[in-house]
Protein backbone atom coordinates (compact mmCIF):
# COMPACT_ATOMS: atom_id res chain seq x y z
CA UNK A 1 0.00 0.00 0.00
CA UNK A 2 1.66 3.18 -1.14
CA UNK A 3 1.41 5.26 2.01
CA UNK A 4 4.25 7.71 2.35
CA UNK A 5 4.70 9.49 5.63
CA UNK A 6 4.54 13.26 5.62
CA UNK A 7 5.20 14.78 9.00
CA UNK A 8 5.34 18.28 7.42
CA UNK A 9 1.56 18.58 8.00
CA UNK A 10 2.08 17.81 11.66
CA UNK A 11 5.01 20.17 11.99
CA UNK A 12 2.99 23.02 10.47
CA UNK A 13 0.40 22.57 13.23
CA UNK A 14 2.62 21.42 16.02
CA UNK A 15 1.87 24.51 18.11
CA UNK A 16 -1.84 23.62 18.03
CA UNK A 17 -1.00 20.11 19.23
CA UNK A 18 1.09 21.49 22.07
CA UNK A 19 -1.67 23.94 23.04
CA UNK A 20 -4.10 21.00 23.08
CA UNK A 21 -1.71 19.10 25.33
CA UNK A 22 -1.40 22.09 27.69
CA UNK A 23 -5.20 22.42 27.78
CA UNK A 24 -5.48 18.72 28.70
CA UNK A 25 -3.03 19.20 31.56
CA UNK A 26 -4.91 22.29 32.76
CA UNK A 27 -8.25 20.43 32.69
CA UNK A 28 -6.74 17.53 34.63
CA UNK A 29 -5.19 19.88 37.21
CA UNK A 30 -8.44 21.79 37.73
CA UNK A 31 -10.39 18.55 38.11
CA UNK A 32 -7.78 17.15 40.50
CA UNK A 33 -7.92 20.30 42.64
CA UNK A 34 -11.72 20.21 43.00
CA UNK A 35 -11.72 16.42 43.27
CA UNK A 36 -9.18 16.60 46.10
CA UNK A 37 -11.41 18.95 48.07
CA UNK A 38 -14.45 16.72 47.45
CA UNK A 39 -12.46 13.61 48.34
CA UNK A 40 -11.11 15.13 51.57
CA UNK A 41 -14.56 16.27 52.69
CA UNK A 42 -16.06 12.87 51.86
CA UNK A 43 -13.25 10.91 53.54
CA UNK A 44 -13.55 12.90 56.78
CA UNK A 45 -17.36 12.77 56.64
CA UNK A 46 -17.26 8.97 56.29
CA UNK A 47 -15.18 8.79 59.47
CA UNK A 48 -18.04 10.37 61.39
CA UNK A 49 -20.11 7.27 60.65
CA UNK A 50 -23.91 7.00 60.60
CA UNK A 51 -25.86 8.73 57.85
CA UNK A 52 -22.83 10.64 56.58
CA UNK A 53 -20.91 7.42 56.08
CA UNK A 54 -23.78 5.95 54.08
CA UNK A 55 -24.12 9.07 51.90
CA UNK A 56 -20.39 8.95 51.11
CA UNK A 57 -20.68 5.24 50.26
CA UNK A 58 -23.49 6.05 47.80
CA UNK A 59 -21.49 8.90 46.21
CA UNK A 60 -18.40 6.70 45.76
CA UNK A 61 -20.38 3.73 44.46
CA UNK A 62 -22.42 5.78 41.95
CA UNK A 63 -19.50 7.64 40.40
CA UNK A 64 -17.08 4.72 40.37
CA UNK A 65 -19.57 2.50 38.60
CA UNK A 66 -20.79 4.95 35.95
CA UNK A 67 -18.76 5.54 32.77
CA UNK A 68 -17.07 8.94 32.67
CA UNK A 69 -18.35 9.61 29.15
CA UNK A 70 -21.96 9.21 30.33
CA UNK A 71 -21.30 11.66 33.19
CA UNK A 72 -19.71 14.18 30.79
CA UNK A 73 -22.65 13.98 28.37
CA UNK A 74 -25.17 14.13 31.23
CA UNK A 75 -23.58 17.30 32.63
CA UNK A 76 -23.13 19.03 29.28
CA UNK A 77 -26.40 18.07 27.54
CA UNK A 78 -28.64 16.95 30.38
CA UNK A 79 -28.24 19.46 33.21
CA UNK A 80 -29.37 22.48 31.12
CA UNK A 81 -32.87 20.94 31.39
CA UNK A 82 -32.72 21.71 35.10
CA UNK A 83 -31.54 25.24 34.30
CA UNK A 84 -27.92 24.37 35.11
CA UNK A 85 -26.13 25.60 31.99
CA UNK A 86 -22.32 25.44 31.85
CA UNK A 87 -19.86 26.07 29.04
CA UNK A 88 -18.07 23.05 27.60
CA UNK A 89 -14.88 23.67 29.62
CA UNK A 90 -16.76 24.10 32.91
CA UNK A 91 -18.99 21.10 32.16
CA UNK A 92 -16.01 18.87 31.52
CA UNK A 93 -14.10 20.04 34.59
CA UNK A 94 -17.22 19.55 36.73
CA UNK A 95 -17.80 16.02 35.39
CA UNK A 96 -14.16 14.99 35.78
CA UNK A 97 -13.93 16.57 39.26
CA UNK A 98 -16.98 14.76 40.63
CA UNK A 99 -15.77 11.52 39.04
CA UNK A 100 -12.25 11.85 40.44
CA UNK A 101 -13.63 12.88 43.83
CA UNK A 102 -15.15 9.41 44.19
CA UNK A 103 -11.80 7.72 43.52
CA UNK A 104 -9.93 10.18 45.74
CA UNK A 105 -12.34 9.53 48.62
CA UNK A 106 -11.09 5.94 48.69
CA UNK A 107 -7.48 7.13 48.40
CA UNK A 108 -7.86 9.51 51.35
CA UNK A 109 -9.71 6.97 53.46
CA UNK A 110 -6.81 4.57 53.04
CA UNK A 111 -4.44 7.44 53.82
CA UNK A 112 -6.39 8.27 56.99
CA UNK A 113 -6.17 4.66 58.13
CA UNK A 114 -2.42 4.91 57.68
CA UNK A 115 -2.02 7.70 60.24
CA UNK A 116 -0.66 6.06 63.40
CA UNK A 117 -3.01 6.37 66.38
CA UNK A 118 -0.07 7.27 68.60
CA UNK A 119 0.65 10.62 66.94
CA UNK A 120 -3.02 11.61 67.26
CA UNK A 121 -2.94 10.77 70.97
CA UNK A 122 0.31 12.72 71.24
CA UNK A 123 -1.37 15.73 69.61
CA UNK A 124 -4.26 15.51 72.07
CA UNK A 125 -1.83 15.18 74.94
CA UNK A 126 -0.16 18.49 74.07
CA UNK A 127 -3.63 20.06 74.08
CA UNK A 128 -4.40 20.52 70.35
CA UNK A 129 -8.02 21.14 69.41
CA UNK A 130 -9.73 18.93 66.82
CA UNK A 131 -9.12 21.40 63.95
CA UNK A 132 -5.48 22.05 64.82
CA UNK A 133 -4.98 18.32 65.26
CA UNK A 134 -6.22 17.66 61.72
CA UNK A 135 -4.38 20.59 60.15
CA UNK A 136 -1.03 20.10 61.88
CA UNK A 137 -0.79 16.35 62.34
CA UNK A 138 -3.33 14.26 60.43
CA UNK A 139 -3.33 16.09 57.06
CA UNK A 140 0.46 16.28 56.53
CA UNK A 141 1.02 12.60 57.33
CA UNK A 142 -2.04 11.50 55.39
CA UNK A 143 -1.22 13.57 52.28
CA UNK A 144 2.32 12.20 52.26
CA UNK A 145 0.92 8.66 52.47
CA UNK A 146 -1.43 9.45 49.58
CA UNK A 147 1.18 11.06 47.33
CA UNK A 148 1.82 8.02 45.09
CA UNK A 149 -1.92 7.39 44.67
CA UNK A 150 -2.57 11.08 43.97
CA UNK A 151 0.10 10.92 41.29
CA UNK A 152 -1.40 7.92 39.51
CA UNK A 153 -4.84 9.55 39.76
CA UNK A 154 -3.45 12.68 38.09
CA UNK A 155 -1.94 10.62 35.25
CA UNK A 156 -5.18 8.76 34.68
CA UNK A 157 -7.18 12.04 34.82
CA UNK A 158 -4.81 13.50 32.24
CA UNK A 159 -5.53 10.54 29.96
CA UNK A 160 -9.25 10.94 30.65
CA UNK A 161 -9.16 14.54 29.37
CA UNK A 162 -9.15 12.96 25.89
CA UNK A 163 -12.90 12.46 26.41
CA UNK A 164 -13.35 16.24 26.30
CA UNK A 165 -12.89 15.89 22.51
CA UNK A 166 -16.39 14.41 22.40
CA UNK A 167 -17.94 17.73 23.48
CA UNK A 168 -15.56 19.65 21.17
CA UNK A 169 -13.10 20.94 23.76
CA UNK A 170 -10.00 21.62 21.63
CA UNK A 171 -7.53 19.42 23.52
CA UNK A 172 -4.98 17.07 21.98
CA UNK A 173 -7.32 14.25 20.92
CA UNK A 174 -9.72 16.76 19.34
CA UNK A 175 -6.87 18.37 17.38
CA UNK A 176 -5.53 14.99 16.22
CA UNK A 177 -8.99 13.98 15.07
CA UNK A 178 -9.47 17.29 13.26
CA UNK A 179 -6.13 16.95 11.48
CA UNK A 180 -7.02 13.36 10.61
CA UNK A 181 -10.30 14.27 8.94
CA UNK A 182 -9.00 17.42 7.25
CA UNK A 183 -5.74 16.12 5.78
CA UNK A 184 -6.17 12.31 5.87
CA UNK A 185 -2.69 12.06 7.42
CA UNK A 186 -4.09 9.23 9.55
CA UNK A 187 -0.91 7.55 10.74
CA UNK A 188 0.89 10.82 11.44
CA UNK A 189 -1.99 12.36 13.38
CA UNK A 190 -2.46 9.38 15.73
CA UNK A 191 1.25 8.62 16.06
CA UNK A 192 1.92 12.23 17.11
CA UNK A 193 -0.96 12.30 19.60
CA UNK A 194 0.05 8.93 21.08
CA UNK A 195 3.70 9.91 21.46
CA UNK A 196 2.79 13.25 23.04
CA UNK A 197 0.49 11.55 25.58
CA UNK A 198 3.04 8.85 26.28
CA UNK A 199 5.96 11.25 26.78
CA UNK A 200 3.87 13.53 29.01
CA UNK A 201 2.71 10.61 31.20
CA UNK A 202 6.30 9.37 31.55
CA UNK A 203 7.49 12.86 32.49
CA UNK A 204 4.76 13.27 35.12
CA UNK A 205 5.64 9.86 36.57
CA UNK A 206 9.32 10.81 36.70
CA UNK A 207 8.50 14.17 38.31
CA UNK A 208 6.42 12.39 40.95
CA UNK A 209 9.30 10.09 41.80
CA UNK A 210 11.42 13.17 42.47
CA UNK A 211 8.73 14.74 44.69
CA UNK A 212 8.33 11.48 46.63
CA UNK A 213 12.05 11.36 47.25
CA UNK A 214 12.03 15.00 48.36
CA UNK A 215 9.40 14.25 51.03
CA UNK A 216 10.37 11.01 52.77
CA UNK A 217 7.59 8.76 53.97
CA UNK A 218 6.50 9.15 57.58
CA UNK B 1 -42.74 10.86 33.94
CA UNK B 2 -45.48 9.16 31.96
CA UNK B 3 -44.05 10.75 28.84
CA UNK B 4 -40.57 9.43 29.69
CA UNK B 5 -41.87 5.90 30.32
CA UNK B 6 -43.72 6.04 27.02
CA UNK B 7 -40.50 7.03 25.23
CA UNK B 8 -38.61 4.22 26.96
CA UNK B 9 -41.29 1.77 25.82
CA UNK B 10 -40.96 2.98 22.22
CA UNK B 11 -37.16 2.65 22.43
CA UNK B 12 -37.14 -0.67 24.29
CA UNK B 13 -35.69 -2.77 21.47
CA UNK B 14 -32.94 -0.27 20.67
CA UNK B 15 -32.00 -0.11 24.35
CA UNK B 16 -31.95 -3.89 24.72
CA UNK B 17 -29.85 -4.26 21.56
CA UNK B 18 -27.43 -1.66 22.88
CA UNK B 19 -27.25 -3.38 26.24
CA UNK B 20 -26.61 -6.74 24.58
CA UNK B 21 -23.82 -5.30 22.42
CA UNK B 22 -22.23 -3.57 25.44
CA UNK B 23 -22.14 -6.86 27.35
CA UNK B 24 -20.95 -8.82 24.30
CA UNK B 25 -18.14 -6.34 23.58
CA UNK B 26 -17.04 -6.41 27.23
CA UNK B 27 -17.08 -10.20 27.53
CA UNK B 28 -15.20 -10.85 24.27
CA UNK B 29 -12.56 -8.22 24.96
CA UNK B 30 -11.95 -9.39 28.54
CA UNK B 31 -11.56 -12.96 27.21
CA UNK B 32 -9.12 -12.00 24.42
CA UNK B 33 -7.42 -9.58 26.80
CA UNK B 34 -6.97 -12.34 29.39
CA UNK B 35 -5.29 -14.65 26.88
CA UNK B 36 -3.01 -11.81 25.70
CA UNK B 37 -2.37 -10.77 29.29
CA UNK B 38 -1.43 -14.26 30.51
CA UNK B 39 1.01 -14.65 27.60
CA UNK B 40 2.37 -11.14 28.17
CA UNK B 41 2.61 -11.64 31.94
CA UNK B 42 4.54 -14.92 31.52
CA UNK B 43 6.87 -13.23 29.01
CA UNK B 44 7.44 -10.33 31.43
CA UNK B 45 8.19 -12.61 34.40
CA UNK B 46 10.14 -15.50 32.90
CA UNK B 47 11.20 -14.23 29.47
CA UNK B 48 14.79 -13.52 28.55
CA UNK B 49 16.01 -10.03 27.86
CA UNK B 50 14.95 -10.11 24.20
CA UNK B 51 11.42 -11.26 25.02
CA UNK B 52 10.90 -9.08 28.05
CA UNK B 53 12.06 -5.84 26.53
CA UNK B 54 9.69 -5.61 23.52
CA UNK B 55 6.73 -6.85 25.58
CA UNK B 56 7.46 -4.24 28.27
CA UNK B 57 7.59 -1.50 25.59
CA UNK B 58 4.26 -2.54 24.06
CA UNK B 59 2.53 -2.91 27.45
CA UNK B 60 3.78 0.49 28.66
CA UNK B 61 2.80 2.18 25.40
CA UNK B 62 -0.72 0.71 25.51
CA UNK B 63 -1.10 1.80 29.14
CA UNK B 64 0.39 5.24 28.57
CA UNK B 65 -1.97 6.50 25.87
CA UNK B 66 -5.65 7.27 26.48
CA UNK B 67 -8.00 4.45 25.46
CA UNK B 68 -9.99 6.86 23.30
CA UNK B 69 -6.83 7.66 21.30
CA UNK B 70 -6.11 3.93 20.98
CA UNK B 71 -9.67 3.29 19.76
CA UNK B 72 -9.58 6.13 17.22
CA UNK B 73 -6.07 5.17 16.04
CA UNK B 74 -7.00 1.51 15.48
CA UNK B 75 -10.29 2.44 13.80
CA UNK B 76 -8.86 5.03 11.41
CA UNK B 77 -5.64 3.16 10.68
CA UNK B 78 -7.43 -0.09 9.81
CA UNK B 79 -9.94 1.69 7.61
CA UNK B 80 -7.24 3.76 5.99
CA UNK B 81 -4.97 0.78 5.36
CA UNK B 82 -7.81 -0.63 3.27
CA UNK B 83 -8.48 -3.47 5.70
CA UNK B 84 -12.23 -3.55 5.90
CA UNK B 85 -13.11 -4.00 9.51
CA UNK B 86 -16.44 -2.83 10.86
CA UNK B 87 -16.57 -0.38 13.76
CA UNK B 88 -17.43 -3.26 16.11
CA UNK B 89 -14.46 -5.32 14.94
CA UNK B 90 -11.94 -2.50 15.23
CA UNK B 91 -13.45 -1.55 18.58
CA UNK B 92 -12.95 -5.12 19.77
CA UNK B 93 -9.32 -5.06 18.66
CA UNK B 94 -8.68 -1.78 20.51
CA UNK B 95 -10.44 -2.91 23.72
CA UNK B 96 -8.71 -6.32 23.66
CA UNK B 97 -5.28 -4.69 23.29
CA UNK B 98 -6.13 -2.30 26.13
CA UNK B 99 -7.33 -5.00 28.51
CA UNK B 100 -4.48 -7.30 27.42
CA UNK B 101 -1.91 -4.71 28.47
CA UNK B 102 -3.59 -4.27 31.88
CA UNK B 103 -3.93 -8.02 32.39
CA UNK B 104 -0.26 -8.54 31.49
CA UNK B 105 0.71 -6.19 34.31
CA UNK B 106 -1.68 -7.94 36.73
CA UNK B 107 -0.42 -11.43 35.79
CA UNK B 108 3.19 -10.26 36.11
CA UNK B 109 2.47 -8.86 39.55
CA UNK B 110 0.81 -12.08 40.69
CA UNK B 111 3.52 -14.38 39.31
CA UNK B 112 6.37 -12.36 40.76
CA UNK B 113 4.64 -12.35 44.17
CA UNK B 114 5.06 -16.14 44.40
CA UNK B 115 8.18 -16.94 46.45
CA UNK B 116 11.14 -18.48 44.61
CA UNK B 117 11.05 -21.32 47.18
CA UNK B 118 7.88 -22.64 45.54
CA UNK B 119 9.73 -23.12 42.24
CA UNK B 120 12.67 -24.74 44.05
CA UNK B 121 10.28 -27.09 45.84
CA UNK B 122 8.78 -28.07 42.49
CA UNK B 123 12.25 -28.76 41.11
CA UNK B 124 13.11 -30.82 44.18
CA UNK B 125 10.07 -32.98 43.49
CA UNK B 126 11.43 -33.55 39.99
CA UNK B 127 8.64 -31.70 38.15
CA UNK B 128 9.29 -30.39 34.65
CA UNK B 129 9.22 -26.57 34.21
CA UNK B 130 5.84 -26.81 32.49
CA UNK B 131 4.38 -28.89 35.31
CA UNK B 132 5.85 -26.51 37.89
CA UNK B 133 4.02 -23.69 36.16
CA UNK B 134 0.77 -25.64 35.79
CA UNK B 135 0.65 -27.31 39.22
CA UNK B 136 2.55 -24.93 41.50
CA UNK B 137 2.51 -21.39 40.14
CA UNK B 138 -0.80 -21.17 38.28
CA UNK B 139 -3.13 -22.17 41.16
CA UNK B 140 -1.50 -19.60 43.46
CA UNK B 141 -1.49 -16.87 40.78
CA UNK B 142 -5.16 -17.43 39.89
CA UNK B 143 -6.14 -16.83 43.51
CA UNK B 144 -4.44 -13.42 43.42
CA UNK B 145 -5.60 -12.54 39.91
CA UNK B 146 -9.34 -13.26 40.12
CA UNK B 147 -10.45 -10.30 42.29
CA UNK B 148 -8.42 -7.83 40.17
CA UNK B 149 -9.63 -9.57 37.03
CA UNK B 150 -13.25 -8.87 37.99
CA UNK B 151 -12.34 -5.21 38.59
CA UNK B 152 -10.81 -5.06 35.13
CA UNK B 153 -14.05 -6.48 33.74
CA UNK B 154 -16.09 -3.71 35.40
CA UNK B 155 -13.60 -1.14 34.10
CA UNK B 156 -14.00 -2.59 30.62
CA UNK B 157 -17.79 -2.22 30.69
CA UNK B 158 -17.26 1.49 31.37
CA UNK B 159 -14.54 1.78 28.74
CA UNK B 160 -16.77 0.19 26.10
CA UNK B 161 -18.90 3.37 26.11
CA UNK B 162 -16.01 5.07 24.27
CA UNK B 163 -16.80 2.86 21.29
CA UNK B 164 -19.92 5.00 20.74
CA UNK B 165 -17.51 7.58 19.29
CA UNK B 166 -16.66 5.32 16.31
CA UNK B 167 -20.30 4.37 15.89
CA UNK B 168 -20.69 0.86 17.30
CA UNK B 169 -24.31 0.45 18.34
CA UNK B 170 -23.58 -0.17 22.02
CA UNK B 171 -25.78 1.19 24.80
CA UNK B 172 -24.46 4.77 24.85
CA UNK B 173 -24.62 5.05 21.04
CA UNK B 174 -28.21 3.76 21.04
CA UNK B 175 -29.04 6.24 23.78
CA UNK B 176 -27.65 9.07 21.66
CA UNK B 177 -29.76 7.92 18.71
CA UNK B 178 -32.87 7.90 20.90
CA UNK B 179 -32.05 11.38 22.21
CA UNK B 180 -31.60 12.53 18.61
CA UNK B 181 -35.27 11.69 18.11
CA UNK B 182 -36.94 12.90 21.31
CA UNK B 183 -34.37 15.42 22.71
CA UNK B 184 -34.88 14.06 26.24
CA UNK B 185 -31.19 14.42 27.11
CA UNK B 186 -31.48 14.51 30.89
CA UNK B 187 -33.78 11.51 31.13
CA UNK B 188 -32.04 9.23 28.67
CA UNK B 189 -28.44 9.98 29.66
CA UNK B 190 -29.65 9.43 33.21
CA UNK B 191 -31.18 6.11 32.18
CA UNK B 192 -27.96 5.04 30.42
CA UNK B 193 -25.98 6.02 33.50
CA UNK B 194 -28.33 4.06 35.74
CA UNK B 195 -28.06 0.95 33.53
CA UNK B 196 -24.27 1.09 33.50
CA UNK B 197 -24.29 1.64 37.24
CA UNK B 198 -26.48 -1.41 37.70
CA UNK B 199 -24.24 -3.66 35.57
CA UNK B 200 -21.09 -2.55 37.37
CA UNK B 201 -22.73 -2.66 40.79
CA UNK B 202 -23.62 -6.30 40.21
CA UNK B 203 -20.07 -7.05 39.01
CA UNK B 204 -18.65 -5.22 42.04
CA UNK B 205 -20.78 -7.20 44.49
CA UNK B 206 -19.97 -10.47 42.71
CA UNK B 207 -16.30 -9.50 42.84
CA UNK B 208 -16.46 -8.90 46.59
CA UNK B 209 -18.13 -12.26 47.14
CA UNK B 210 -15.52 -14.06 45.03
CA UNK B 211 -12.76 -12.09 46.73
CA UNK B 212 -13.93 -13.34 50.13
CA UNK B 213 -14.15 -16.88 48.78
CA UNK B 214 -10.55 -16.76 47.50
CA UNK B 215 -9.08 -14.85 50.43
CA UNK B 216 -6.03 -16.47 52.00
CA UNK B 217 -6.81 -17.72 55.45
Amino acid sequence: MGYSFNFGVIWARFDVFLLGLALGLALALAALAIGTILGLIAAFAAQAGGLRRRLVAIYVSVFRNTPLLVIVLFVYFGLPHWGLRFGKFESFILALAVYSGAYLTEVFRAGLDGVPKGVIDAGRAVGLHQFALIRLIVLPIMLRNCLPALGTTFISLFKDTSLAAVIAVPELTYEARKLNTETFRVAEAWATASVLYLVTCLMIAQGLRLVERRFPKF
Amino acid sequence: MAHFLHEVWIARFALLQGLALTLWLSVISICVGTVLGVLGGIALTYGGRFTRWPVRAVVDALRGIPVLVLILAVFYLLTFAGINFTAVQSGLIALSLFSGAHMAEIVRGALSAIPQGQIDAGKALGLSPFRIFLLVLLPQAVRMIIPVWINTGAELVKTSTLLSVIGTGELLFRTQEIIGRNFMTLEFYGLAGALFFLINFIIEKAGQAVGRRFALR
